[in-house]
């Protein structure tokens, strides 16, 4: 991390999927320390590509990566940055591997070079933060939809991440999921790139949001006040809309 | 599935899984090689005196049987026949053997007696437990982590089949005898590979995510009691003597 507190710098990126679609044309994004930043842009936009480019996880054509001050290339760079950038994917199935709960969220410590019982320890004081205390035995992949986003996100946390990629974490969760998902995100005062497609989730969350069109990222800082008109039934009573 | 078989607390459940390991192992290669009946009926025995010590219903353990002998009988449609030797009965124009009976009969015991002592270590160690005492056992790590991602994943791609099914169900699709189902089903299994694929490779980018460099991890640590010895002992002692009893002809 530098004097300003910045965290990741792209610089110019460009990535296009064997088979020639391109995703990224030059795109430039720099986070800071304490940004807590919503990302929005239509489905295929790239989005899901960008978290997989800050993690080493796809190799952009061109352009410059520097995360916490450090220029970034090979795998053995990204090793390092997977410890402090913490993503949680998209699909809780492809996080959650390990017979038991309790075994998936000591994995990433595990790996980390923890002892047995320290990466014990850590999992169990993880699950405990989120409200999954009694959890550890409970086999992976039976756990409802909200159980298993909300023990993916220990899995994460476990690592003791200093930032967070979140891939629409809220998708496909209740009402009351998603709220407790939020309460729990705000909680721990992390810097965070948020994906979402609910503008409202973002305005809560977040303190800034980019949206992503035509292979680059766009600031909008601007607020401009509009509304909607919609009509639906019951629409006398006051009430609100998709706001978590 | 398989997780959930685990049920009870006998004394075979809480024997060492490494030291079960290490005794089925064993067992199933000795009576693989042996031959004379003597020997083969006393590890069957064995074999049955094991599950029911494990405590293993009946039912449970008949249901399990039932697929390795429907294959054993379709081995007693041939054998008889295609062994030469002498003859010993016939079928209209076939002539079944001796030698070719005996055979038979010795791949119907060999296969039971190691089924039962299977069933008899599956049926009372979890199977990630399985896993892990393999691990600590020096079994390549590649081995064990395909033994989990298995169990792991059977459970998603079946799930992924079913979504897959019931969206061709509900757009009125009904297989039949005809080009069109063949071609269906193909699309089916093409469709679930390649999302097996996608899926791996999301898994792979996952793990990778939380620091995996192709070590395995485990959080079970074993330790040997002594019931564990007493029981490896015994074991090893009887095995032995089943190989006694085979190559030196003593009974």
């Amino acid at each position: 991390m530098d004097e300003n507190g910045l965290i990741i710098r792209l610089q110019d990126i460009s990535f296009a999927y064997s088979g020639g679609t391109e995703v990224f044309d030059k795109l430039c994004l720099s986070f800071h320390n304490g940004d807590r930043m919503g990302l929005i842009g239509p489905n295929g936009s790239g989005k899901t590509t960008l978290f997989h480019v800050i993690m080493g996880l796809l190799k952009p054509s061109a352009g410059r990566i520097e995360i916490f001050g450090k220029p970034v290339k090979g795998e053995k760079d990204f090793r390092e940055v997977r410890q402090r950038i913490g993503l949680l994917f998209q699909d809780a199935d492809d996080q959650l591997f390990s017979p038991t709960v309790l075994e998936d969220v000591a994995f990433g410590p595990l790996n980390l070079g923890k002892s047995q019982g320290e990466a014990k320890a850590i999992a169990r004081k993880t699950l405990e933060a989120l409200g999954f205390a009694g959890y550890e035995d409970r086999v992976t992949y039976k756990l409802s939809g909200g159980e298993k986003r909300l023990v993916s996100l220990a899995t994460v946390l476990a690592m003791e991440p200093e930032v967070l990629l979140l891939d629409e974490p809220t998708t496909g969760l209740d009402e009351a999921t998603g709220k407790r998902f939020v309460e729990i995100l705000k909680g721990l005062g992390l810097s965070y790139i948020l994906v979402s497609h609910n503008i409202d989730l973002l305005m809560e969350t977040t303190n800034r949001i980019a949206s992503l069109v035509n292979g680059r990222l766009s600031l909008d800082e601007e607020s401009v006040p509009h509304t909607h008109i919609h009509t639906h039934k019951y629409g006398r009573s006051s009430h609100d809309h998709g706001r978590i | 599935m398989l997780a959930e078989l685990v049920r009870g607390d006998s004394r075979i459940h809480r024997l060492d899984p490494r030291v079960k390991i290490v005794i089925v192992s064993l067992f199933s290669v000795l009576v693989a090689i042996l031959n004379r009946f003597v020997v083969l009926t006393s590890a069957l025995a064995l074999g049955l005196f094991i599950v029911l010590l494990a405590g293993i219903p009946m039912r449970v353990l008949v249901r399990r049987l039932v697929p390795v002998n429907i294959f054993i009988l379709v081995l007693w449609f041939f054998l008889p026949f295609s062994y030469e030797g002498e003859p010993l009965f016939s079928v209209g124009p076939l002539v079944g053997t001796h030698e070719g009976v005996l055979y038979a009969a010795r791949i119907s015991i060999k296969s039971n007696a190691i089924m039962v002592v299977l069933i008899a270590l599956v049926a009372s160690t979890s199977v990630f437990t399985l896993g892990h005492a393999m691990g600590a056992l020096r079994v390549p790590a590649k081995l064990v982590y395909l033994l989990f991602f298995t169990l792991r994943y059977t459970h998603v791609i079946h799930r992924e089949y079913l979504h897959l099914m019931n969206a061709m169900k509900v757009r009125g699709f009904r297989p039949g005898t005809n080009m069109h189902t063949y071609k269906t089903f193909a699309y089916l299994v093409g469709m679930l590979l390649v999302r097996s694929l996608n899926r791996a490779e999301r898994l792979r980018n996952a793990m990778l995510c939380r620091g995996f460099t192709g070590n395995i991890q485990s959080l079970s640590t074993f330790s040997i009691k002594r019931a564990d010895v007493v029981s490896l002992i015994v074991m090893l002692t009887l095995i032995a003597a089943l190989g006694l009893l085979e190559w030196t002809r003593m009974v």
